[in-house]
């Protein structure tokens, strides 16, 4: 166009960017008609279990213990199987499979607001009011869902939400929320199930009418959409939402009492935390594992509960870590027997750790200075601590490189085969590195 | 085929074209001024965009039939689409004037209120409201300045400046919703700069801009204006449980004086004083704010504010799918208007009428290019802007509802409004609700353009399966589609109006025939039945949940 010429470098290469965004829509490709073929799901697909302590857990309390200094709270360190790593107490199962795990003692991320520290953590970047970064579990679903074919459901769950946004990535990447009992909204009823085929014949009837008007892409746009959707609503691998169901063909089972007790804490140990009680975390890893299992490449659970400004020792000692500790050890233990802990990276964060100083009400407030991540599996070199801090916890030690969330993602992209040089493009045409360009910890590349 | 264009018959009355306009205003004995223009503004909109088809030597598309322009302008101007009557009653309208009357109908609605009011307090607080922000204070200080048609420079002050109790003074609420985040103000600052002035200066934040002479220390000049800015949120002591709980948030004023400091890219300090676009003002004002909400209405030297050329624009946007900048809300010299004339002089008028949001309104909608069809012609594939193609509004763009538009449109779709129980307010706590939900499902980017359709999985989910689905395809007594199947006449008449219900248009005698022989398919299971699944296919189309 003439005018358009005139407009300059700048514009046209917005306009370029502008096009290749709208590109991405047809791209999102679920809707593959070939019958999920068991084999290519069974290939050795990576993959990345995100557990999100939604609140900023006290890590110091967890697996950077202060013993001897003021700052040390209540709580004693034990030794792990992993020799010299040391992690708290009231952790004792996930203590024996640290082999398989590692802790990153100095990370140092600035954001100690709610808000802020959610979007560093889960994005790498620090929140702009001129672009929305996607979260790491759209930019996995984006490098690698694409690349699964056979796979029907979505490749980014999150399991209880507040996983982020998709941002300039576009919204087929967006997190897919499911309870922790596995329910989809809206899934139809059996009546909606059965007369789903009289209802799509009408309604192809209808579309293509307007598809052939010839008025632009979006009317094929929601065409798509519905078959996605339609085949999510048919597809098998619905059952790895469900641990009780089995499926032969995609080589789930029902999981038995026995799986299940593995992510759970004994009844009567920190209350009614059965399956179907308090405590869905147990419950959610393991629908994890199966989504996993199933080929989705990105699965995100939540587990609330840390934003503990008062009456911290209680509060973990009785509740929160009995279930962590189990989920933990429930999941390496399950997707080790099961041959795919070296495909599947586990990642522990929350927005920030918390003050390593004791306040008036026996809590700790929000502190990102010094604090710990930890992560696991995804055949990393683990079974170490990464970093460390000073004698009272309050920065990262003088001998230590502090590290960022971007470096966290970094090491999950490297464990994932997902080049650290890959670059997207936002909305506006700006380049965005991979992980905000940052870099995998060296140590735990082995 | 349709006739030649209406304009073309107007506009030979005044003049002969835009052409003539530069080479010709002597004659006519007419200044090439803000009021050359013996052109009406609608004539003068209509008469610069057809030379613009001219100039790039392509046809515009023919004009809409009834059925499209009346679903089009019923979701653009009321947020819904017609119901059966309203569909109905327009269809048999004979009137030439018809549309413009229905035009000024529309924009004395109370829909048309509630429409905007919905579009404006998500644009300023989001769907998502954030927490310590009142939704229902920002939607009655909009419902409010909608319904009394109030000046939109006006509107804007009140936002911007606005002070206090976030229920008394609703306009508090954008303020609150941008400081979210301890930020010194910078979300505030790209926000205000963005909505209401165009101006997307938010680069500028960390750098100089990369495609025009925007400075950095531009954005913390506009920043400064803000840092006086202080919200307070209160608590109070729940009396029955005795425990602490949120109580109103407010809007105040600091003491701040002096300048504000930012980094270089050269990590070197710089200070940034209160300055809008060359103007300075005292640092020591007692409420910069106040100075800047004058600075933004004052039209020195006759230029036309940039809060009237940011507001047109948007508003174009919004009719056409396309405004004439890509993004709306970044004008500015790295980014030319698409029909520069049309967006100054639609402008200028604006402000000329005393910034009448409704006149403005009633300008677009009454123009030539928004009468047309959706569909593209022969002789203008090219205009697609969809493709990065500038916008020639040679056919009109094909938007995707919002999610406010698809739900009000089921209730008319199904006549819910009229058999909805417990009166307005039960009826907006249950669209809250259902909102919710879809605010949930979408994850919605509230900059995402209209014409994508970004619709998901889980949306489709609910367009197919839920409660509200459920209750719009009910064939109880009562339910619209008992209505339409228990009264007496033709199956045919009573498909037909299945059709203008969901989608405000006859069906073709090839779409009824086959509606017919799917029907009859059904057999034992019944015509109820399959009537209900032909509802729902209609509702769950791409027609239905397209602005076209």
């Amino acid at each position: 166009m003439s005018i358009w010429n005139n407009y300059g470098m700048g514009r046209r290469h917005f306009m370029q960017h502008m096009a290749t965004a709208a590109a991405t829509l047809p791209a999102m490709n679920f809707l593959s008609h070939v019958q999920a073929n068991a084999a290519a799901l069974k290939a050795r697909n990576k993959s990345c279990i995100l557990m999100w302590m939604s609140g900023g857990p006290p890590t110091i309390d967890i697996w950077d213990l202060k013993p001897g200094s003021k700052n040390g709270g209540e709580f004693n360190p034990i030794d792990t199987a992993a020799p010299g790593v040391q992690i708290s107490e009231h952790m004792p199962e996930t203590a024996k499979v640290f082999k398989d795990l590692s802790i990153v003692r100095s990370m140092s991320t600035r954001e100690a607001d709610h808000g802020r520290g959610r979007y560093f953590m889960h994005t790498g970047y620090v929140p702009n009011p001129t672009v929305t970064h996607p979260t790491f579990g759209s930019v996995v679903s984006y490098e690698l869902g694409r690349t699964r074919s056979a796979l029907e459901i979505p490749s980014f769950v999150s399991v209880g939400g507040g996983s982020g946004q998709a941002g300039f990535l576009g919204m087929s990447h967006a997190p897919f929320v499911v309870g922790s009992d596995g329910r989809i909204n809206n899934a139809p009823s059996e009546e909606g199930k059965k007369r789903l085929p009289g209802r799509l014949e009408m309604l192809a009837a209808v579309e293509s009418n307007f598809i052939k008007s010839k008025r632009g892409e979006l009317p094929e746009a929601h065409k798509d959409v519905y078959k996605s959707a339609v085949n999510l609503m048919t597809s098998r691998q619905m059952a790895a939402f469900d641990v009780d169901k089995a499926d032969d063909f995609l080589g789930l089972e029902a999981e038995t009492d026995e799986t299940k007790a593995l992510y759970n804490p004994a009844a009567g140990g920190g209350g009614a935390m059965g399956m179907g009680g308090g405590n869905g975390f147990g419950q959610s890893l393991l629908m994890a594992r199966r989504l996993v299992q199933t080929g989705v490449p990105f699965v995100e659970v939540n587990l609330g509960g840390w934003d503990l400004h008062q009456d911290v020792f209680n509060t973990l000692s009785q509740q929160r870590l009995p279930i962590l500790d189990r989920g933990i050890s429930g999941l390496v233990t399950d997707l080790k027997q099961r041959g795919m802990l070296d495909d599947t990276v586990i990642v522990w964060m929350g927005e920030f750790g918390r003050t390593p100083r004791i306040n008036q009400n026996t809590g700790r407030d929000h502190w990102a200075a010094s604090w710990s991540n930890m992560i696991g599996g995804g055949g990393l070199a683990n079974g170490q601590a990464v970093g460390a801090t000073d004698f009272d916890g309050v920065r990262v030690a003088d001998n230590s490189k502090a590290y960022l969330p971007s470096d966290i993602w970094a090491t999950v992209a490297h464990a994932l085969g997902i080049p650290l040089n890959t670059v997207h493009t936002s909305k506006r045409g700006r380049p965005m590195k991979l992980a905000n360009g940052g870099t995998p910890i060296k140590e735990l590349l082995g | 085929m349709s006739p030649l264009p209406q304009w073309i018959q107007r506009i030979s009355g005044v003049t002969l074209s835009v052409s003539v306009f530069a080479a010709g205003v002597a004659t006519c004995n007419i200044g090439f001024g803000a009021d050359a223009a013996e052109l009406s503004i609608v004539e003068f909109i209509d008469a610069n965009i057809q030379q613009a088809y001219e100039d790039n030597e392509i046809k515009p598309s023919a004009v809409a039939d009834d059925g499209e322009w009346v679903r089009r302008v019923y979701l653009d101007i009321v947020g819904r689409i017609p119901t059966l009557e309203e569909a109905k009653r327009y269809l048999s309208d004979d009137s030439p004037r018809k549309k413009s009357v229905l035009i000024g109908e529309l924009l004395d609605s109370q829909d048309y209120v509630r429409n905007f009011t919905t579009i404006w307090t998500n644009n300023c607080v989001g769907r998502r409201t954030p927490r310590r922000v009142s939704r229902s204070g920002m939607e009655k200080f909009f419902r409010e300045a909608f319904a009394k048609n109030r000046p939109w420079n006006d509107i804007v002050v009140d936002l911007v400046t606005g002070e206090g109790h976030f229920e008394e003074n609703g306009a508090v609420n954008y303020t609150l919703a941008q400081m979210q985040m301890p930020d010194e103000a910078v979300q505030l600052t790209a926000m205000t700069t963005k909505m209401f002035l165009g101006m997307q200066v938010q680069c500028t934040q960390c750098h100089n801009h990369p495609f025009n002479n925007w400075q950095q220390s531009q954005f913390w000049e506009f920043n400064s204006f803000f840092r006086q800015v202080r919200k307070i949120e209160h608590r109070k002591v729940d009396p029955k449980t005795g425990r602490r709980v949120d109580d109103f948030s407010e809007v105040v004023t600091r003491d701040f004086s002096g300048p504000v400091y930012f980094e270089k890219r050269s990590g070197l300090m710089q200070v940034a004083f209160p300055i809008y676009m060359g103007k300075k003002v005292d640092p020591n004002a007692f409420d910069r704010r106040k100075e800047f909400g004058k600075l933004l209405v004052a039209a020195d030297n006759g230029e036309t504010p940039l809060i009237a050329k940011a507001f047109v624009n948007r508003i174009w946007g919004q009719f056409f799918g396309y405004g004439f900048t890509r993004p709306v809300d970044d004008m500015g010299p790295h980014n030319p208007a698409s029909h520069p004339e049309v967006l100054d002089r639609l402008a200028a008028e604006f402000v000329k009428s005393d910034y009448d949001i409704k006149a403005m309104i009633g300008w677009i909608a009454n123009s030539t290019p928004y009468s047309l069809t959706s569909r593209f012609g022969e002789d203008n594939t090219v205009d697609n802007p969809s493709a990065g193609e500038m916008p020639l509004f040679s056919h009109m763009y094909i938007k995707s509802m919002q999610a406010e538009q698809l739900y009000d449109s089921l209730i008319s779709a199904t006549n819910a409004h009229k058999a909805g129980k417990g009166g307005w307010e039960a009826q907006e706590s249950q669209r809250r609700r259902w909102m919710q939900q879809f605010v949930a499902a979408f994850d919605t980017d509230e900059n995402d353009e209209a014409t994508t359709f970004n619709g998901t999985i889980p949306q489709a989910l609910m367009m197919m399966n839920s409660e509200l689905i459920e209750k719009a395809v009910n064939a109880d007594r009562g339910s619209f589609l008992f209505e339409t199947f228990s009264k007496p006449g033709k199956d045919s008449e009573k498909l037909q109006d299945l059709y203008l219900a969901a989608l405000s248009r006859r069906p073709s005698r090839g779409e009824l025939g086959k509606a017919q022989r799917m029907i009859s398919a059904y057999g034992a299971r019944g015509k109820v039945y399959a009537y209900q699944d032909l509802f729902w296919a209609l509702l769950n189309s791409n027609e239905f949940i397209c602005v076209h």
